[in-house]
């Protein structure tokens, strides 16, 4: 009798939840997938089924090689450097040196900001002859003026600094909660044994932060294709789609050229990536995990 | 308790009193850091506070002014644009606080077929945020004829899985005796969830609140789709339309206006910084 109560307690509590969670995630997920087998409806014309032609426009597309080589070097470029930094962070800020506060305070500022307003005050940044880069450099050193953002060999890097700025002090919180988790008698048995600092970090404290840090590196992961904001204010993904990611192309694509059909089909790729990615990485993870 | 144990030989007590290089290093590191990951948001204040002839100039002397936030207030229908944002987070929050709650109980405490699986797709949504599934929610939005309205814009996170998982363990942690003592009294599970699981699990409804309202404030993609009027433009599309104009305006007032938006989430944070980090804390630890 209770047993039957809570069954129906349980959905009768569960699904207005589902509902929207089903409305807004996983049916739009199924129905792109479907989506990407069917032509951009027109006007009167509706959807009709084309089988595997997105996608064969897909391998044809330029643009979307360019755009997903990019993404990759964005995700190359951003991981391991945020992810290093935050993991100093954390280190600093739980030490007991003199400022930490302070130092606490100015790593975790920008991830309050909004990447727009993020985006926004590097652009004055980066600005040529103008921006305080080129101020610094023809002031200090009397070099020329230079445009990093106009630049295809330069517009990605630049980016990068962006996203790694926003990003590393809000990895840093993750790795500062597990920091406080490890034992202090752990400390106190590497000073008996007369383990130095940098080995105890070495052999101790990293391996007891592996969880976390795959943790970080799957979020990174997501966000490297997640955050697209600032190319809005920026660049907007030039020049010559230089600086262009996977998501900001699918806006692009949906809502500039209004190609929905193919919007769908760049939007499985994106879903297939972050599967394998997060899949791969666990794997990749798991057995340095199991370290301790 | 004080530590009996005798240091080895070579750990010399006075040591302690010398800061030694290692500290040295790295209190300078952490500093240079500090300063460089500063820079950029206290060269925007400085602009921002100054008359635009001292946008590239740093004198102690130069003049400060408010006139670049009347500027930027004046250019743009910013009280509007605070408005609509004001407005589309806390309407997030209530939604995610609700829904979240009643699913959050039901995993936590009732057993019923499908529960696991159902939990397995909850998760899921941390990979697969709607974020990356613009296309199709523009869809359903124009199909329910919501588009250009600010509940289109908060409807795909109000069910977030987030929340769920994050005060789901939160009320696994909830001794079942208590909720026992309660259930004999006669309590309904409403009331139970009301008066025993809620007020329990007050830090962790601060912490996901503070992680949904920094989140939702910043929020830009979904957003920027959805809307094309200043009725109901958050901030952080008005600042984009803003800075977009060809009107040749001056970086100060630009920096002026991105202060703005981002200002209040940025004072609260300075002033309750602890909490605030505290909070992203308690939110990641999973």
């Amino acid at each position: 009798m209770l047993h039957r109560r809570e069954w129906v307690y349980g959905w009768l509590f569960l699904s207005p939840a589902l509902l929207f969670l089903f409305a807004f995630t996983h049916y739009p997920a199924l129905n792109t997938i479907i989506s990407s087998f069917f032509s951009t409806p027109k006007g009167r014309r509706p959807a009709k089924f084309i089988g595997p032609e997105n996608y064969q426009t897909l391998l044809q597309d330029e643009v979307f090689w360019k755009v997903l080589e990019n993404n990759f070097w964005f995700a190359v470029g951003t991981i391991p450097i945020s992810v290093a930094l935050a993991l100093a962070m954390a280190l600093w800020v739980n030490s007991q040196l003199k400022g930490k506060t302070m130092a606490r305070v100015a790593y975790f500022a920008p991830t309050v900001l909004p990447l727009i307003a993020v985006a926004n005050i590097w652009l004055f940044f980066y600005t040529p002859g103008f921006g305080l880069i080129d101020q610094l450099r023809s002031g200090l050193f009397g070099l020329p003026a230079i445009n990093l953002l106009g630049n295809p060999d330069t517009v990605l890097g630049a980016m990068i600094v962006v996203a790694i700025w926003k990003e590393a002090g809000f990895f840093m919180i993750f790795y500062l909660a597990a920091l406080q988790s490890i034992p202090p008698v752990l400390k106190e048995a590497a000073d008996i044994e007369g383990a130095g600092n940098f080995y105890y970090l070495r052999k101790v404290v990293i391996p007891l932060l592996m969880p976390t840090t795959l943790f970080v590196s799957v979020n990174a992961v997501i966000n490297s294709f997640r955050l697209v904001d600032h190319i809005f204010v920026m660049t907007e993904g030039g020049p010559d789609n230089a600086s262009s990611l996977l998501l900001f192309y699918i806006y692009e694509t949906a809502f500039q050229y209004w190609q929905t059909g193919y919007a769908a089909t760049l939007t499985v790729v994106m879903l297939l990536l972050l599967s394998v990615l997060a899949i791969g990485q666990f794997f990749l993870f798991d057995r340095k995990i199991h370290y301790r | 308790m004080q530590t009996n144990i005798t240091r080895p030989k070579w750990h010399h007590p006075g040591r302690r009193l010398m800061p030694d290089f290692d500290t040295v290093l790295n209190t300078f590191a952490m500093w240079v850091l500090a300063f460089l990951w500063a820079l950029p948001l206290l060269y925007a204040i400085w602009t921002a506070f100054h008359p635009a002839a001292y946008e590239t100039r740093f004198v102690l002397t130069a003049p400060l002014t408010l006139d670049n936030f009347v500027k930027a207030w004046e250019a743009a229908p910013f009280a509007r644009y605070f408005f609509n944002t004001v407005i589309l987070v806390t309407l997030i929050l209530i939604c995610q606080f609700i829904l979240c709650t009643l699913a959050a109980f039901a995993f936590a405490r009732f057993k019923f077929p499908g529960s696991s699986i159902l939990f397995t797709l909850v998760l899921l949504q941390l990979l697969v945020m709607p974020d990356i599934l613009i296309v199709e929610n523009y869809k359903t939005i124009r199909a329910l004829g919501l588009v250009d309205t600010i509940v289109a814009i908060g409807l795909p996170y109000i069910a977030s899985g987030f929340g769920i998982f994050l005060l789901r363990q939160t009320f696994m942690t909830i001794p079942k005796e208590l909720d026992e003592a309660a259930r004999v009294e006669g309590a309904s599970f409403l009331s139970l969830l009301w008066n025993v699981y809620i007020p329990l699990a007050k830090p962790t409804y601060l912490a996901y609140g503070l992680v949904s309202v920094s989140h939702h404030w910043n929020n830009f993609l979904w957003p920027l789709i959805i809307t094309n009027s200043v009725e109901t433009r958050p901030v952080t599309v008005g600042l984009s339309v803003f800075s977009a104009i060809d009107a040749g305006l001056e970086w100060s007032v630009i920096n002026a206006a991105t202060l703005m938006t981002s200002g209040p989430l940025l004072i609260a944070f300075l002033l309750f910084q602890r909490q605030f980090v505290q909070s992203f804390m308690r939110a990641g630890i999973r």
